[in-house]
């Protein structure tokens, strides 16, 4: 089962859906609900959920194509092998320590910066719009590393999440010692 | 008295607030109508849950709750625009503990592009991958 999730608004995600012409749920999640239960900070992410509702691999960066898997520094293929022997049940399960030492823990701040994201799209929404940026950015400063808020709310700022801003939010990240993506290890 | 909004993860309700430079100060009646906890003389109460507000001086006068003792005390993350007359009150922060903590995964419900509703509970009994991506 296969159940996706764009981090956008409905108009921003329905091209890209209507010409993937998904069969499996393909959902919406504008919010950031995710990020709030499952401490996501970037896209592309998955998570591996068994048939019990735990969690077989915390979230973790994963491209559909070797191009993208680059950006990460993952390889693709290996995931995409690793994941269908889990799926065919031929994947020894992982010891839970190793599990354990694979979820990242969650900050007070990083909650707190989404509750600001949450204000600020309220705030958007409501067409109070300098209001809603004042929101995205304290949010943006609490977690610095939560790229679904800096680059995800670029559009609601009027910015494009694929020019200057973005490049530049990028390279000063990696100056300061940091990955943009954060992959595990596939072992 | 100011209408002001409380955004319980997200869902709005309006209520009533005075605001001083002490901060924000929300009815109990609307405090219960936006998260459904009540102010009784044993405490804050939800269902059969009670929570002792006797350690808390500040947390409420006439009638009337203070809005960062209130998300100290049930352990949620808050941000507020006191101009905007607007709080966001998040999932309470031990939630991620007690399940991606312990390698459970928490259920969500978030609808389609055409607006149905949508539960990772309803896939139980099969394995599930989550990819979540977006169009930036």
């Amino acid at each position: 089962m296969v159940i996706t999730a764009a981090v956008d608004r409905a108009d921003d995600a329905r091209p890209w859906i209507e010409r993937a012409a998904p069969t499996h749920p393909s959902l919406i999640d504008e919010g950031h609900r995710l990020g709030e239960l499952y401490n996501m900070v970037n896209v592309p992410t998955v998570v591996w959920i068994d048939e019990q509702g735990s969690i077989a691999r915390p979230n973790d960066v994963a491209f559909t194509t070797e191009k993208g898997g680059r950006y990460a520094a993952v390889s693709t293929a290996e995931q995409m092998a690793l994941l269908r022997s889990w799926v065919r049940g031929e994947l020894p399960p992982k010891p839970a320590n190793v599990l354990h030492g694979q979820v990242a823990p969650m900050s007070a701040d990083s909650q707190i910066a989404r509750a600001h994201f949450g204000l600020g799209l309220w705030l958007h929404q409501s067409a109070r719009l300098d209001a809603a940026e004042q929101q995205f950015r304290i949010g943006g400063e609490l977690a610095p590393d939560d790229f679904m808020i800096r680059r995800g709310t670029m559009r609601y700022r009027g910015s494009d999440p694929f020019g200057s801003e973005f490049r530049e939010m990028v390279t000063e990240w990696l100056a300061l010692g940091h990955t943009y993506y954060l992959p595990l290890p596939v072992e | 008295m100011a209408s002001f909004v409380l955004l319980d993860v997200g869902r709005p309700t309006e209520v009533e607030a005075t605001v001083d430079h002490g901060g924000v100060w929300i009815t109990a009646g609307g405090v219960d109508a936006a998260l459904g906890w009540e102010l009784k003389p044993e405490g804050l109460c939800r269902d059969d849950t009670c929570i002792s507000v006797a350690g808390h001086p500040g947390f409420s006068r006439d009638g009337a709750i203070h809005l960062q003792a209130l998300a100290d005390l049930l352990g949620r993350p808050l941000a507020r625009s006191v101009e905007e007359g607007v709080a966001y009150l998040g999932p309470p922060l031990d939630l991620y503990d007690q399940t991606v903590g312990v390698l459970q995964a928490p259920n969500f419900t978030l609808p389609d592009a055409d607006g149905h509703l949508h539960s990772l509970s309803e896939h139980r009994g099969s394995k599930v991958l989550l990819a979540v991506w977006a169009s930036w």
